[in-house]
């Protein structure tokens, strides 16, 4: 399989010390037009978020599965022509086992999640306070077990990079639009079944 | 546990025989379509691919402020902390852009007249009643949760639900897989039983 690999020779640069210039500019721009989305999209509102996880409203699902299909048909793209690096996170069974359960847990309870939580307090939902405190102390209890952490749970299943066209020993680009219209056709069951 | 397990195999009947106690269907939505919100968030992703370098992201952003208030507090232990030796404390991309959303959160619910100024969403009172300490101390334990969860597997609902997954990345599916099956077991359970 061929890979474009790094594209972008800016990502092997050290980062500077403080955000400055362009990239400043561009955290600026992205993270703004983020919030705008997410905000039109209702999912910084407890009604949205909770009625999802109560399998209520499926918004959040339309949301990042069409996210999903549009994201990826554009980003394997840019990454053919070499155009764009990917930055795949290490796939480690037991501690994304644990952690995204652990996560769901206190989805549950907090209602917005780490992106839809600064949505929140910009709209004036200022419940989200309570919840923030507690993503920065969670946090920090991470960060005084990180160690331990390291040496036990983060080494189970530790399977380095793989893609999900990897396991299924497809090329990229047979899986890619394979894939692509599996998440649409799902998208049309979701809009045909549910009435949110 | 068999409580938890129980939820687990029943999700699809619970959710459509269980009384909650609420609606969330009877509170207002998004004001534009989830379509062409999830499509305008994927092209986003080409952007920050692009011209960032960057795949949006956002739990990283609590972690940097707690560092910092750790250095604040107890500067050698913070820094002698694992987490905050490969991921040092910085104003760095990640943190303007998450500061940035409150920006966006509220430019959008301005224009859109959204702007709620309010401590407890109706749906919560309706469900759980006008405490705001409730509120405070459940909402609390659950960032709690949630941040810990997120620095375990590697990102969030927006590292891993959206750019990882994009990516398709086994270990982002798997992450989130695992959210929405903790998440809708704890939540039918907390609007079954408190």
């Amino acid at each position: 399989m061929t890979d474009p690999g790094q594209a972008v020779k800016e990502s092997s640069a050290p980062p500077p010390a403080v955000l400055a210039g362009r990239k400043a500019l561009m955290a600026v721009i992205f993270g703004t037009v983020f919030g705008f989305l997410l905000q039109k999209g209702g999912v910084g509102k407890y009604n949205v978020l909770l009625g999802q996880l109560l399998l209520q409203d499926f918004t959040v699902a339309k949301v990042m599965l069409t996210a999903i299909v549009v994201g990826m048909s554009g980003v394997f793209t840019l990454h053919h022509f070499a155009k764009a690096n990917l930055h795949l996170q290490p796939t480690k069974i037991g501690a994304q086992i644990i952690g995204g359960t652990v996560f769901g847990i206190g989805f549950a309870l907090i209602a917005y999640c780490p992106g839809t939580g600064p949505v929140a307090l910009g709209q004036g939902s200022w419940d989200v306070l309570f919840g923030m405190a507690g993503l920065i102390a969670g946090s920090h209890l991470f960060a005084e077990m990180s160690g331990w952490l390291k040496r036990t749970v983060e080494t189970w299943g530790d399977q380095g990079k793989v893609m999900l066209p990897d396991l299924l020993h497809l090329p990229r680009g047979v899986f890619v639009p394979l894939f692509a219209l599996i998440l649409i056709i799902g998208l049309f069951l979701l809009e045909h079944f549910t009435h949110h | 546990m068999n409580r938890l397990l129980l939820a687990l195999c029943l999700m699809p009947a619970l959710a459509s025989a269980a009384d909650f106690g609420v609606d969330a269907r009877n509170y207002s939505g998004g004001a534009w379509s989830p379509y062409v919100v999830g499509a305008g968030i994927g092209v986003l992703s080409w952007l920050t691919f692009y011209f960032a370098d960057k795949p949006i992201g956002a739990s990283s952003f609590y972690a940097t402020v707690a560092g910092f208030i750790g250095k604040l507090v107890a500067r050698k232990h913070t820094q002698s902390l694992e987490h905050y030796q490969t991921e040092p404390p910085a104003v760095d991309y990640g943190f303007v852009f998450v500061i940035c959303t409150i920006l966006g959160g509220f430019i959008a619910a301005w224009t859109g007249g959204e702007i709620r100024n309010e401590w407890l969403h109706p749906m919560w009172v309706e469900r759980f009643g006008n405490s705001i300490a409730l509120r405070g101390v459940i909402g609390f334990i659950g960032g709690v949760l949630m941040a810990f969860g997120a620095r375990l597997a590697g990102g969030c609902t927006s590292g891993h639900g959206i750019s990882g997954t994009l990516q398709l990345n086994a270990g982002s599916w798997l992450t989130v897989i695992f959210i929405f099956i903790g998440g809708i077991a704890a939540a039918m359970l907390l609007f079954t039983y408190l």
